[in-house]
């Protein structure tokens, strides 16, 4: 029980991600700041904490390109965003992450920003708009001007520069044409200047210029293999270079990129800059005198960056080696090196950010985080230390499994006794006896640590997890989370403590790949490993690959899986089991042709047996047709049912059909009058959305239809009426429950389906869909929920005798637990004797929110795009994960915990009454024989 | 073709399936082994000379003689082969009568002493029995629009047609504008227990229920009823005098009783000297 109390302090963890970075600032306002900015894909802005990586502060703004965020700078303590193509404008304070100000920007689509200082000291941020562009104050947001740009028609405006000389630069370039330059003063916004440069070669400033020291334009031209420099203060034609002159090349094909680099907005760039030659190439470059100068080659390097601190500005060159290379700018060359191993699983490096600092004695030192293709962060400190890794790919979890643990080695050992073959008697009794003193000897090991531990105080007892010491405990409830991320890496984390025991990053996934994650042998079959399958299917071409691995240690099985060639329809993982326990798993190709992994004889043969019983169906929205096949004996398919849903009225939004996993106790209610009200449990139901293609308020509609996938009868169907989507629907037992929006009375509502056979069972010992001839009575109900929801899914425990809850994910953040028993289409309007006597809730129309029914309290999960329940092996438990921004994992106890002794239950005060009793009839027993012997005396 | 908008949404679906738990050695949780069972059925081949039956929804005697003039007609076809490749022949005339209330009629002629002898044939490998039907729509007007292409079909094993002495059930579903959306058999008795079917005269003539089904209303929150039953509540809270006593009506006795404690405490010990300490 001690394991138990333990647990139960560190029952739920959240763990807080950010996202993909797009922009990342170093806080360097303070030499001792401790802080990195980030802005990511996921429209997140974050102050992570550069010592552990864990999150000081994070604002989730609205998904999609709303809260888009364009550009983030960063001034001293304030960091400006511009967010929503252009449409905001807003200013941070970094030390508490509270908003300085916002305003909202002219309509027009956003193209650059920059700080304009003056003076040395940086007063404005200049915002550039496809035809206009404004100054505003830096302390309080106001508008300083806005101008309309020349000739915005035909010129594409795409950088903004200013150089702290009181100017600020439009550069805007008509493709393969000219560039053209628009310097506006600081003061008024009147146009100074206004040059136009012939540059046939130009059609992106931004992939190909940068502006280098004193206003000197540089721009790459792959054709000519040259540079270009064109000086924005004196109006001129621009000087080429090729590039052959300074004795340099570029890998044929490779379009040369400049980066330079602008430490104080109020002064103009440095004079060294990078340019990239080829793939792996680099070349550190001077601007000297309008000469450009050769200072340094790079060959092999992946990555560069310029960082600043005080005076001293280093350039940091991260080569393929495994190692940051450092080349400080100036006359000086100040070479260190640091090197760190990758991450053999992770993906290539793709961004470099350095936070250069000065040490006591003045030198500069630095600190690197690298982000790799994956979506990981790496912070590295000097000696090549990984001070933390951020996966960042875990924001985006797609699916996701639990997996029982293995169990310990003695366990094993017992285990496989059983599995092996029986060979003769005396070698059994042998096997028998060593396994048990192997047990003795666990046994007695175990009391040792706990006689070792008792004398420690507890917070000293730590249990590290890692994956050698990986097992499964008395009653299941720490398990291993397999997540497949939209990135596609792996990761498997451990329940309990939720630290990331292995992950593994699958290369050349396509962008908009579905997966789907299926166990194909669980922890259960020693000596075999567990293995799990990965489905990888481009959306577009439908082709697909499969990831084969060993779900507790991450590594790829070495089971080739079949190669795939065809388009997949549909995969199903059948029941059925090869001799090593793995289970088939179908794939359905667009010639519906069907082939089986793994494909052994025996599994051929079992597939011939029962080829007749299997049946698929297949969903193909866009013709709104669902279609049923049966297997034929040589693996070839034939349709049996078609129902075709016209496209022009509704459209099919999901179909859902019941876990497999799932148990249902009880084949029936008892009612008020002791009679029995079956339930009708067809395992092969499933549950069809549909939308309204017409979308007026009062024409709308929810369309729900419960067809058998084997014979495609249609068990009911019904519709919602002004009604719209999106509908979040759960399929379990004999109940469906679906949320919509109803037009009619704007608000989102619940509605239950249960089916039932009546009060007499067809057959009641097995259920086939082809002998069912009786419709089932369908009851529904429906109520008001007073909030909308984001994602929904239903408890599950491991016999189904536990009441069963729905999990509710709500765009606050909070997860609900609600009682099913509030979803009850038997719930009487008018109370009576038998309701009161089922226990049934009378009718009211809302359903209630209760905050104690908040699962995850103040630990808020944003934007819960899924939650995954499993049982555990205590029936009153069952495991939640809630996943989306953030990941959140808990336990829930849907009846309370009933088969779980209370922690404050008291061992001392029974066990004594049970001596107690025991002596006390010991001791009568011998006084009543004492009293009867006298009596028979006398 | 492709899968729905869940992306790789698949369920297994099966026949048999048994609910008890298949014994597990290891004690571990896993999910549940499903079992199947097959059953293999024998049937003798039966001979009889045919007839002609009409057979209406059932649910409304009268539709089938307006359903003549206003309705219109579709085949409904039917196919069982040994070899289960589809060969669909005609087996009756459908005729649907749109309108508010759609409905349906059957004419079917009877099964043939060929198709007889091939249906048990059929059901003796456990073959299918297939049926299908043109998609239509209900509330066109012309007959052109009426007729969509495709066809909507369904399936019983041949051996339940043939135990069940050809009674079947037979459902149209359509949605909500009218357009045919699937069709449904099932035959009562729908189980093959293998029993041999003697009589001829059993599998000549089919008994057919029909029904034409539009989808249910489902309903929405019940708030008027509900906001009439409180009132209701209310109104007879109001009237029953005994809930609207006030607090001292109620507590009288009480008050009384503690007033009374109260005054007999405080005159058996009368306060200490309170004189005195003013002085």
């Amino acid at each position: 029980m001690t394991d138990l109390f333990v647990d139960r302090l560190v029952i739920c963890r959240r763990q807080q991600y950010v996202g993909k970075v797009r922009f990342a600032h170093f806080d360097m306002h303070v030499q001792s700041s401790k802080k990195v900015l980030v802005a990511t894909e996921k429209n997140v802005f974050a102050s992570l904490n550069t010592r552990t990586g864990e999150v000081y502060w994070r604002h989730v703004d609205k998904t999609g390109p709303e809260g888009n965020i364009d550009a983030l700078l960063m001034h001293g303590q304030d960091a400006v965003l511009v967010v929503g193509n252009g449409r905001l404008l807003r200013s941070w304070d970094i030390n508490i992450g509270g908003l300085n100000w916002e305003i909202v920007l002219d309509s027009g689509s956003f193209q650059s920003a920059c700080f304009v200082g003056q003076q040395d000291s940086v007063k404005y941020v200049a915002v550039l708009k496809k035809s206009a562009v404004s100054l505003h104050y830096l302390s309080n947001g106001h508008q300083k001007w806005v101008e309309n740009l020349p000739e915005s028609e035909t010129v594409q405006y795409q950088a903004v520069y200013s150089g702290g000389n009181g100017e600020v630069y439009t550069l805007g370039v008509v493709p393969h044409s000219h560039i053209t330059i628009v310097a506006y003063s600081v003061e008024d916004g009147e146009i100074i200047k206004q040059i136009s440069v012939d540059a046939p070669w130009l059609s992106n400033i931004q992939a190909s210029c940068a502006v280098v020291g004193q206003g000197m334009l540089i721009c790459a031209d792959p054709a000519t293999v040259s540079l270009y420099m064109l000086d924005l203060n004196v109006q001129s034609q621009m000087t080429q270079i090729p590039l052959q002159s300074l004795g340099l090349e570029v890998s044929p094909g490779f379009q040369p990129t400049v980066v330079s680099t602008q430490p104080n907005p109020a002064r103009p760039p440095h004079s060294e800059f990078f340019v990239q030659l080829g793939p792996d190439h680099y070349q550190l470059l001077q601007l000297n005198n309008g000469q450009i100068v050769a200072l340094r080659d790079f060959k092999p390097a992946m990555l560069v960056s310029f960082a600043t601190t005080g005076e001293k500005t280093v350039a940091a060159v991260m080569a393929p080696k495994n190692k940051t290379g450092l080349y400080k700018s100036g006359r000086r060359l100040l070479d260190t090196t640091l090197i760190f191993n990758m991450d053999p699983n992770g993906g290539k490096p793709e961004k470099l950010y350095v936070q250069a600092f000065l040490k006591k004695d003045d030198s500069v030192g630095y600190r690197v985080m690298v982000q790799t293709e994956d979506h990981t962060l790496t912070f590295i400190q000097q000696p090549g230390r990984v001070m933390w890794t951020r996966e960042e790919a875990l924001s985006d979890v797609v699916t996701m499994e639990m997996v029982d643990l293995p169990l310990t080695g003695t366990q094993a050992e017992l285990e496989g006794e059983f599995g092996k073959k029986a060979d003769g008697l005396l070698s059994m009794v042998l096997k028998r006896l060593s396994s048990q003193l192997i047990l003795l000897q666990a046994w007695i090991a175990h009391l040792w640590k706990l006689f070792y531990d008792a004398r420690k105080p507890r917070s000293q007892v730590k249990n590290d997890v890692t994956i050698e010491n990986l097992s499964r405990d008395e009653f299941n409830l720490q398990k291993m989370m397999v997540m497949v991320t939209a990135s596609g890496k792996l990761f498997g984390i451990d329940s309990k403590t939720g630290t990331i025991l292995w992950r593994h990053y699958l290369d050349n996934i396509p962008s908009n790949a579905a997966f789907k994650l299926m166990v194909q042998r669980t922890t259960a079959h020693f000596p075999h490993p567990p293995q799990c399958t990965l489905l990888i299917k481009d959306k577009d071409t439908g082709l697909a690959t499969l990831h084969v691995f060993n779900p507790i240690f991450g590594r790829k099985s070495h089971i080739t899986p079949p190669a795939l060639p065809q388009p997949i329809l549909q995969s199903l993982l059948l029941p059925l089991m090869d001799q090593d326990y793995a289970k088939v798993l179908l794939l359905v190709d667009d010639q519906y042709k069907v082939s089986a992994f793994p494909s052994t004889k025996n599994v051929l043969q079992q597939l011939q047996e029962m080829a007749s019983s299997i049946f698929f169906y297949l969903v193909d929205s866009s013709q709104g047709r669902l279609s049923g096949y049966r297997l034929r004996t040589d693996l070839s398919t034939e349709m049996i049912w078609e129902v075709i849903i016209p496209t022009e009225v509704q459209r099919i939004v999901s179909v859902k059909g019941k876990r497999p996993n799932e148990h249902v106790h009880s084949q029936g209610r008892v009612m008020g009058d002791r009679s029995v009200l079956y339930k009708y449990l067809n395992p092969n139901l499933l549950a069809v959305v549909t939308e309204s293609t017409d979308l007026h308020q009062e024409r709308s509609f929810v369309g729900i239809l419960l067809i058998d996938g084997v014979t495609g009868r249609i068990i009911h169907e019904a519709v919602q009426r002004k009604a719209r989507g999106p509908v979040h629907l759960v399929h379990s037992e004999n109940w469906v429950v679906y949320e919509y929006w109803s037009t009619k009375s704007r608000r989102n509502e619940f509605s239950v389906l249960e089916l039932y056979e009546g009060m007499e069972l067809y057959n009641s010992t097995v259920f086939s869909s082809l002998d069912r001839p009786h419709p089932p009575q369908v009851l529904q109900q429906s109520y008001i929920f007073p909030s909308s929801i984001s994602t929904l899914e239903a408890t599950l425990t491991e016999k189904g005798i536990t009441s069963r809850h729905l999990l509710v994910g709500l765009p606050s953040g909070a997860i609900l637990s609600l009682p099913k028993m509030f979803l009850d289409p038997r719930r009487p309007e008018i109370v009576s004797e038998q309701s009161r006597e089922e226990n049934l809730i009378p009718y009211s129309p809302e359903m209630p929110i209760r905050t104690e029914w908040f699962i995850n309290y103040n630990q808020t999960v944003s934007r819960v795009r899924g939650i995954y329940t499993a049982p555990s092996g205590l029936e009153s438990t069952c495991l939640v994960v809630a996943y989306g921004l953030d990941i959140y994992q808990t336990r829930v106890y849907p009846s309370k915990q009933f088969d779980v002794l209370k922690d404050d239950y008291d061992y001392m005060l029974i066990s004594s009454v049970l001596f107690a009793l025991f002596f006390a009839t010991m001791i009568s027993k011998r006084l009543a024989e004492v009293k009867l012997l006298n009596r028979a005396w006398r | 073709m492709e899968t729905t908008g869940s992306a790789n949404v698949s369920v297994p679906c099966w026949v048999m399936f048994f609910r008890s738990r298949a014994p597990v050695l290891i004690p571990v949780r896993m999910s549940c082994l499903l079992s199947f069972k097959l059953s293999v059925f024998s049937t003798v081949l039966l001979l009889l000379c045919t007839r002609f039956v009409c057979c209406n929804n059932g649910r409304r005697v009268g539709d089938a003689l307006d359903a003549e003039f206003s309705g219109f007609s579709v085949p409904l076809e039917h196919s069982f082969e040994v070899d289960d490749v589809a060969k669909f022949r005609v087996r009756g005339a459908l005729v649907l009568k749109a309108g508010r209330e759609p409905s349906v009629s059957l004419s079917q002629n009877q099964l043939s002493e060929e198709d007889r002898t091939k249906l048990k044939e059929v059901a003796a490998v456990d073959g299918l029995y297939r049926i299908r039907v043109p998609r239509v729509f209900l509330q066109a007007d012309r007959q052109t629009e009426r007729q969509m292409e495709g066809y909507l079909t369904a399936f019983v094993r041949a051996c339940a047609m043939v135990e069940s002495h050809l009674s079947d059930v037979i459902a149209l579903h359509t949605d909500v504008s009218g357009y045919l959306i699937g069709v449904s058999i099932v035959t009562f008795p729908g189980a093959c227990r293998g029993t041999e079917v003697e009589d001829e005269v059993d599998l000549e003539v089919f008994n057919t229920t029909l029904s034409i089904m539009a989808p249910v209303n489902a309903p929405g929150p019940e708030t008027a009823l509900f906001l009439e039953r409180m009132e209701q509540e209310l109104e007879r809270k109001g009237k029953n005098p005994q809930e609207q006593k006030s607090f001292f009506a109620k507590y009288w006795y009480l008050i009384l009783g503690g007033a009374i404690f109260l005054m007999a405490t405080s005159s058996a010990q009368p306060p200490a000297g309170g004189d005195r300490e003013q002085s």
